[in-house]
């Protein structure tokens, strides 16, 4: 890897109707499912940005993702970005104007590809970032790209969908393997290489994080140059110091806590 | 008791400006989000923000009748503070659009970053600091700051870059020309060493 990379650490926050959704496990947190308190605490951690992922199924509770993203630029000061729900440019307006930095896109990118370069033209492919939830497909002998969490598969190749989406704007690509997400096994490593090789843009990689090797797995073998995890920081396994302090070790340069 | 800083940062449309607005609250400041060049003419300090390409954020700027703003501001003479695409349009040009017409406030083409690394730069990275200034005061020897760019600066005076970063090449990331500070990376996103630095530009706020 290039000795000018900086990899990042990025905690990636599940919210649902304002709140986080998997139990977090910091001792001293006044409201530990408060995704806004908890953003403020990564960032004195030494998060280097932060994901918040709205899995809110209603528009009502959408609006509320709106209200938690303006609280959190007031208190928050690193970068950020808001997925979940984020189906045309004005979805991603009024998120940034609320105070994020980048939008994800997902299921609306598949469904319509042009969403990725409305957004990127008017507000800069560094905002929009394509989250691609992909599986391994034996008899087809690829990762095919799935949509609701894992739930519909489509008839894409993640990598050519990768591909395509950065030729249409987006900034960056966060690849989540959906056979190791919630398995602790680490990253799916070839999954990540394969994207990271077909792009040019930043990859972060996701799912399957158990240990802080996996971490700096998914820089030195993956090629990705973001790590994305949830519950081993959420449930106070680790934090973001010992996080950087293994990736370190691995010879991975690292923006140093405190 | 000392009235805060009032700090107009200028808001002709563009992504997120409510980051750099709060950020400048937390360290003191009053600052408003405005296209109304009253209020700019009033401002102790004055922030041009930007992100997105040069040419549609020269646009933008001119759509909303603040480019001539903008010169008033920094002929007056106040802390000027321009970041990211805000710091590019201070310059002459951009090859990310070479028909767009910058503000020609720093003379000077703004360039494109190696194409050996990946462009953006979207990381945080290290400064090395090349001048003495306020601005840095005590931040250290290399503070930490979050970049998203592919382009920088290249000012035909190269006295007035102030920082620089390893990244490809050498990259030239803050600048300053008499009340004009510009930086390519975002102090506003980059935690407790950009905090620094904003306090260090409303702290040149006269009193």
């Amino acid at each position: 890897m290039n000795s000018d990379i900086v990899a990042r650490v990025i905690p990636c926050l599940d919210v649902t109707n304002g709140r986080v959704v998997k139990g977090v496990n910091f001792v001293d947190l006044r409201d530990a499912g408060d995704p806004v308190e908890l953003a403020a605490r990564y960032d004195m951690q030494g998060a280097d940005e932060l994901v918040f992922l709205d899995i809110t199924a209603s528009s009502d509770g959408r609006e509320t993702m709106v209200d938690v993203v303006s609280r959190t630029a007031e208190q928050v000061f690193i970068p950020f970005t808001v997925g979940g729900g984020i189906r045309e440019v004005a979805d991603a307006r009024k998120m940034l104007r609320a105070g994020a930095d980048k939008v994800s896109v997902n299921t609306a990118a598949v469904q319509r590809p042009e969403v990725i370069s409305d957004i990127a033209a008017e507000f800069g492919a560094q905002c929009v970032v394509c989250a691609i939830d992909a599986k391994w497909d034996a008899s087809q002998n690829r990762w095919t790209v799935y949509l609701h969490g894992g739930r519909t598969a489509t008839d894409l190749d993640a990598v050519q969908w990768a591909e395509r989406a950065v030729s249409l704007g987006a900034g960056e690509i966060l690849l989540t393997s959906m056979d190791r997400d919630g398995t602790r096994d680490g990253f799916d490593i070839a999954l990540t290489k394969a994207v990271s090789s077909a792009v040019n843009v930043p990859v972060i990689a996701s799912g399957g994080v158990g240990n802080l090797q996996h971490l700096a797995e998914g820089v030195t073998e993956g090629g990705a140059t973001g790590v994305l995890a949830a519950s081993i920081f959420h449930f106070g396994d680790h934090t973001i110091a010992e996080a950087k302090d293994v990736m370190s070790a691995h010879g991975i340069r690292v923006r140093p806590v405190g | 008791m000392t009235a805060r800083p009032r700090v107009a940062v200028l808001d002709y449309g563009i992504g997120n400006l409510r980051s750099a607005q709060k950020a400048l609250e937390r360290v003191g400041a009053d600052a408003v989000l405005t296209q109304d060049a009253t209020v700019v003419s009033a401002a102790d300090a004055v922030v041009l923000p930007g992100v997105g390409a040069f040419g549609a954020c020269m646009d933008a700027l001119r759509d909303v009748q603040l480019e001539t703003v903008t010169h008033d501001a920094v002929a007056s003479g106040v802390p000027f503070l321009g970041i990211c695409v805000g710091m590019q349009m201070l310059f002459d040009g951009s090859e990310e659009d070479p028909d767009a017409r910058g503000l020609g406030i720093i003379p000077g083409q703004v360039k494109w970053i190696p194409s050996s690394v990946q462009r953006p730069q979207m990381q945080w990275n290290q400064l090395n600091i090349r001048r003495d200034e306020p601005m840095f005061s005590d931040l250290g020897e290399h503070p930490w700051m979050y970049f998203v760019h592919s382009l920088h600066g290249v000012p035909t005076d190269s006295d007035c870059v102030t920082a620089t970063v390893q990244y490809g090449d050498t990259l030239n990331v803050a600048f300053r020309k008499g009340n004009v500070f510009a930086t390519q990376f975002h102090p506003e996103k980059s935690a407790t060493a950009g905090l620094g630095l904003l306090h260090n530009f409303v702290a040149s706020v006269k009193s």
